[in-house]
């Protein structure tokens, strides 16, 4: 489904990523862990098409399109959604009212009839029973005044809106509470099936306890470093980072 | 001995004045005030970012009043928003049209000025404040006076329609005066038509007395031809415990200068600004507004917000006074603008004068462009960009328009500015 083949990508001339190399099967989660500063956020910015990064080398192929050609609202279109790690308050744009935009541009670009506001409506009160939030929060401006944890639970909410086939969660859980990181948990995992597949960027290991990744990629410097099953990281929680920092800086000599 | 000073386009309106023949003594004190101190040059503090002197007599002509046009009932019609239902008050060429008015008197009495000749004309808008009142009070021929009847509330707004067009003459004078008594409440719409793209020059005067414990809505829509170069002077005094709201979107002209004044001259009244300008092309609009805070316990919100384009030009000056007898004061500004494009201009200046040492008061301004952002996150969702654009711009504009209480004119001018938005 997505195909990353030696993508490097700097801002202002810093080069942040350096050839990153991954490959994601429809069903499949992946995990991208790595300290701080390793470029995980700027990998999902770049696949998301935010513009303040420019891609130097290397090539991204999502469902045999060329991703990188692609206007961000165009990759949203064909499936691709990010949940900002920061999701922007936006006063005076009403949440509903934007959602009904999005997904029925969504549709038209698809194919399919926009929905009329009483089948909007009705699909909204489905999905949004999935991230318990309470159906006020959306007759507000979008995100003004959430919590943390509601504007991390609307997130979800429009992913499940959207029905995306590749959901990048850039660090989703940090910041939750232990109940918020199970709503969402639960939320991303109600949404998996064998057609999509989703890539968890998060610096902490307690997530993977709810969401069960397929892969685990370390990141580190701007390039995978290592990759493994789910174990790789239990044995990142334990040993911190520090071993993979030595073993890339040796391999690099 | 006064000095009389030499300005042109001073010498230009003076030299075309009809003859006096009513009011005499609000014109000829006028008439000096003008001699002595002209009209604003270069150098005036007040019309430092807006050369209206100039201007004018770069783009004016004739510096006669515009002689009446012929204007017919369906014409009229065909210039009323939609879904208006009120009275109307039409003025041809800034003078009163008793004949195309549809006027019910329904808890007020509309009377043509020199018909009333009320006393309080004059009093409100101060003549020595700025020379364009100067201006307005020697030049109108004939406006309106409405006096809206104590605990009287006026269910249906009063529309005031200005036909304008350069009609040998190039300048027009309308002159509005409303006196609302005491326990009353009204709400008042102005719109302005452009019969045709001519230079004219119009220079309004409204005063506004607001009695006791009274509540009314002034809504202003400037939307007149791109060549209109307009002077408006506002001021209102408000009585203790009333509320007085004013509303002005600015869309379109040539130079539009408006002077806002609220005298909030007892305790517990209430006065309220607010404005949106949307500018595009050349146009260049001024809003000075001032609030006296004389008492204590009065309150004053004002906020305006514009988006600006190609080369036009915004200044905002909103100035607050807060006397020394006017303690418990609160009194709040905002102005917030967004430039969509490298040559668009605004000046700014917020300015507080506080006498009292027990208020509170806040100001702030910002000008910025669109948040890139806010505008990649709703991209993000599969909105198009021009969309999200439009999405942002006008969640900008619809804080000051949901202050629109009259809901036909609210929704007109929300149409107009989402057509406007809908360009970006």
């Amino acid at each position: 489904m997505l195909s990353i083949k030696n993508l490097h990508a700097s801002i202002e001339g810093t080069p942040i990523l350096r050839g990153i190399n991954l490959e994601i099967k429809a069903g499949e989660v992946h995990a991208i862990m790595g300290p701080n500063g390793s470029g995980k956020s700027t990998l999902a910015s770049v696949l998301a098409g935010r513009e303040e990064f420019d891609v130097t080398e290397g090539e991204v192929i999502f469902k045999g399109k060329n991703l990188l050609e692609l206007s961000p609202e165009d990759r949203a279109r064909e499936g691709v959604f990010l949940a900002f790690q920061y999701p922007v308050e936006i006063p005076g744009v009403s949440s509903t009212n934007f959602l009904r935009t999005a997904v029925n541009q969504v549709r038209e670009y698809r194919g399919l009839v926009p929905l009329d506001a009483v089948k909007f409506l009705s699909i909204m009160k489905e999905k949004i029973k999935l991230v318990e939030i309470d159906q006020k929060l959306l007759s507000r401006s979008l995100n003004e005044g959430f919590s943390g944890g509601e504007k991390k639970r609307n997130e979800i909410f429009q992913m499940a809106m959207l029905e995306p086939t590749l959901s990048i969660l850039d660090e989703t859980d940090s910041g939750l509470d232990i109940d918020a990181l199970r709503i969402v948990s639960n939320g991303v995992n109600h949404l998996k099936s064998t057609d999509n597949a989703t890539i968890v960027i998060t610096h902490y290991q307690r997530l993977l306890d709810y969401i069960i990744p397929d892969h685990v990629h370390v990141l580190f410097e701007g390039r995978i470093v290592k990759s493994g099953a789910k174990e790789l990281a239990m044995e990142l929680e334990e040993k911190g980072y520090d071993w993979i920092k030595e073993e890339a800086g040796q391999s690099a000599v | 001995m006064t000095t009389v000073k030499t300005h042109k386009t001073t010498d230009l309106f003076i030299s075309q004045l009809n003859p006096f023949n009513s009011f005499l003594a609000l014109r000829e004190n006028s008439l000096d005030l003008i001699k002595e101190f002209g009209l604003p040059s270069a150098k005036d503090e007040e019309y430092k970012f807006t050369p209206i002197s100039k201007k004018l007599e770069q783009s004016i002509a004739v510096f006669a009043q515009a002689e009446e046009t012929a204007l017919t009932p369906s014409d009229v019609k065909t210039h009323i928003f939609a879904g208006f239902e009120g009275d109307l008050v039409v003025f041809n060429n800034g003078n009163y049209a008793p004949d195309l008015s549809s006027v019910s008197n329904e808890g007020y009495t509309l009377q043509s000025l020199k018909e009333a000749d009320p006393s309080l004309l004059g009093q409100i808008a101060k003549a020595k404040k700025d020379p364009f009142v100067a201006l307005n009070n020697v030049s109108f021929e004939d406006g309106v006076y409405i006096r809206v009847n104590r605990n009287s509330n006026l269910k249906k707004p009063i529309l005031f329609l200005h036909f304008n067009q350069s009609n040998k003459g190039q300048v027009i004078s309308p002159r509005i005066l409303i006196e609302v008594e005491d326990n009353a409440s009204a709400t008042f719409i102005e719109d302005t038509v452009s019969l045709n793209e001519d230079v004219y020059f119009a220079n309004t005067v409204t005063e506004v007395q607001v009695g006791a414990n009274s509540h009314v809505d002034y809504y202003r829509l400037q939307n007149q031809s791109k060549s209109a170069i307009t002077v408006n002077n506002f001021e209102a005094d408000v009585a203790r415990d009333a509320v007085f709201t004013s509303a002005v979107v600015s869309l379109r002209g040539d130079m539009v200068r408006n002077n806002l004044s609220l005298n909030l001259l007892d305790k517990g009244c209430e006065g309220n600004m607010y404005g949106l300008y949307l500018l595009n092309g050349k146009t260049h609009l001024d809003n000075h507004t001032n609030v006296d805070h004389t008492k204590p316990h009065e309150e004053s919100n004002e906020h305006y917000k514009g988006i600006l384009t190609d080369q036009s030009k915004g200044v905002f000056n909103g100035k607050i006074f807060v006397r020394q007898d006017a303690q418990k004061t609160n009194a709040f500004q905002q102005n917030n603008n967004i430039l969509m494009s490298e040559d668009a201009v605004i000046h700014t200046k917020p300015q507080l004068e506080i006498w009292a040492d027990d208020v509170k008061c806040s100001h702030g301004c910002t000008t910025g462009q669109l948040d890139e952002e806010a505008l990649f996150y709703i991209q993000s969702r599969g909105i198009g960009k021009e969309n999200a654009k439009g999405l942002l711009l006008y969640a900008f504009a619809g804080e000051v328009l949901e202050k629109i209480k009259d809901q036909a004119f609210r929704e007109y001018c929300v149409t107009l500015v989402a057509e406007r938005l809908g360009n970006y």
